[in-house]
């Protein structure tokens, strides 16, 4: 008896997966506009934030990679912390500092971005993925051969120029970084959710409208839009290898 | 007398407390290829990295062409350019052979020297390999892209850190012979730094021994090699230990 049940929850759940994926088959060339809508916010928001945390991430890694200093030991067992933080409590964080009455919502300055808004959950989203790519990109630029600066330095190189050169050559490394930075915002659902609040047409975004779908038993729909979301990362990765494929001609 | 383009007074190099390099006097002319000879730890490369300027000089005063630099005055950028270096191991770039060798020009804002290049590259004898990988090189062929990316740069002084060490006899002919043409069709001058006596005496026509961080005697090569004045410089080129 048992048995029967369990095999009967085992069929639906693979029938659900099977909808799942044809759904999603269906809803792309369709061309659906709110799954469009859904997809491009989440580019937005994602890469929005994946563009500051690289603006930022990158020059600190390469410093924290190049250079000693007093407080190094500790900026960086700060950034290892970073690394591995919950978006959950980033969102909880944020939310903190931007509501009505937190320390920054209360300022009222209009370059401070309002809860449930985009802009709020480019600022949860830069926070959890900044340490990542400054992270590996030390850990990147560190892995250089420590001579190759003075060499470069012997055939005329500025400290600018030597300083881009290791990172160039530790653009492996430093692509990594871009791509888990990446991989870490537009698949986290903790943050968006509580800074976005998930908002239909406003901050509605695939990992929020997955949960939602789930919630709402619409196993076929959170499937597709899945299925969507893990296709959406791949070729995000493929067209960034390819970009440093082209940029340094191999 | 011919032209001086290095002279160094009293130049001093301290790591950690520790004195490694006192040059009470050394002048270096121009278009010679003077040989430092010593054992390991006598202080020959870190003299190399203050003739390229790649540190300052704890105390003393080093005079290039027409500028000088101590402790405080850092030789000015564009003269530090007219100087470069080959070091024993040779780090490459990984990328093509052809746009190692093309580093240093771009680095000085040179963008259409792919006939420099190639012309450098005919020179060294790797034509054919412009477009492979440098990673994939020997170690022969490493060092020879390595003299490459320096000659294209037409320094007036090319310093030399152990060039050959570890290499096998056939590049480390072609590399003599490639140092010895550069010296004598461009003028370019060379300081070698070798603890290979025998190499000093095929390529050098000054030389000076360095000990313990300090020059024991210094001149030219037959009479360094041949009747040297210095009882320690006459057993290092006899080939026994100096202490």
């Amino acid at each position: 008896m048992e048995f029967k049940i369990d095999s009967q929850i085992g069929g639906s759940l693979i029938d659900e997966m099977l909808r799942g994926l044809a759904q999603a088959t269906q809803l792309i060339p369709r061309r659906d506009p709110a799954l469009f809508e859904i997809v491009a916010l989440s580019l937005r928001v994602s890469g929005a934030a994946l563009l500051v945390s690289t603006l930022i991430g990158l020059p600190l890694g390469a410093v924290l990679g190049l250079r000693r200093f007093a407080g190094h030991r500790l900026i960086v067992a700060l950034l290892y912390t970073g690394m591995g933080f919950p978006p959950v409590v980033v969102g909880l964080f944020v939310y903190l500092l931007l509501s009505r009455s937190g320390p920054l919502g209360r300022l009222n300055w209009s370059i401070i971005p309002s809860l449930f808004t985009p802009a709020a959950m480019v600022v949860a989203q830069t926070i959890i993925s900044f340490p990542l790519v400054a992270g590996f990109t030390m850990a990147a630029v560190m892995g250089v051969d420590p001579q190759l600066r003075q060499q470069m330095r012997a055939l005329g190189a500025t400290h600018w120029q030597s300083a881009w050169t290791v990172l160039t050559e530790a653009r492996v490394g430093v692509m990594a970084s871009i791509i888990a930075g990446f991989g870490s915002i537009i698949s986290e659902v903790g943050a968006v959710m509580l800074v976005g609040g998930n908002i239909e047409h406003r901050t509605r975004v695939l990992t929020t409208a997955i949960v939602l779908e789930t919630r709402k038993g619409m196993f076929d729909l959170a499937i597709a839009l899945g299925v969507i979301l893990l296709g959406m990362s791949f070729f995000t990765n493929v067209a960034m290898l390819y970009l440093q494929g082209k940029m340094f001609n191999e | 007398m011919s032209e001086l383009i290095y002279q160094l007074r009293n130049v001093t190099k301290v790591y950690d407390g520790r004195r490694v390099l006192h040059v009470a006097h050394l002048d270096i002319r121009r278009g010679e290829i003077l040989a430092l000879i010593g054992p390991s730890g006598a202080g020959k490369s870190t003299l190399l990295r203050l003739l390229n300027f790649l540190e300052p000089p704890t105390a003393g005063h080093i005079r290039f062409l027409d500028a000088e630099s101590d402790a405080t005055r850092p030789m000015p950028f564009p003269l530090r350019r007219r100087v470069t270096m080959v070091f024993q191991r040779p780090i490459l770039l990984n990328r093509s052979v052809f746009a190692n060798v093309r580093y240093g020009l771009r680095l000085r804002g040179q963008h259409d020297s792919a006939r420099q290049v190639d012309a450098v590259l005919e020179q060294v004898g790797l034509s054919p390999l412009a477009h492979q990988k440098a990673r994939t090189l020997s170690g022969g062929e490493a060092q020879r892209v390595s003299l490459a990316r320096a000659m294209v740069l037409q320094p007036e002084v090319l310093l030399l850190d152990e060039p050959t060490a570890n290499l096998d006899p056939y590049n480390v002919e072609l590399i003599e012979n490639i140092v010895r043409a550069l010296n004598r069709e461009q003028g370019t001058s060379l300081v070698l730094v070798t603890h290979n006596v025998f190499q000093a005496r095929r390529l050098a026509h000054r030389a000076a021994l360095l000990l313990e961080g300090q020059i024991t005697e210094v001149g030219d090569a037959a009479s360094i090699f041949d009747s040297p004045r210095d009882p320690r410089t006459a057993a290092f080129v006899r080939g026994e230990m100096v202490y």
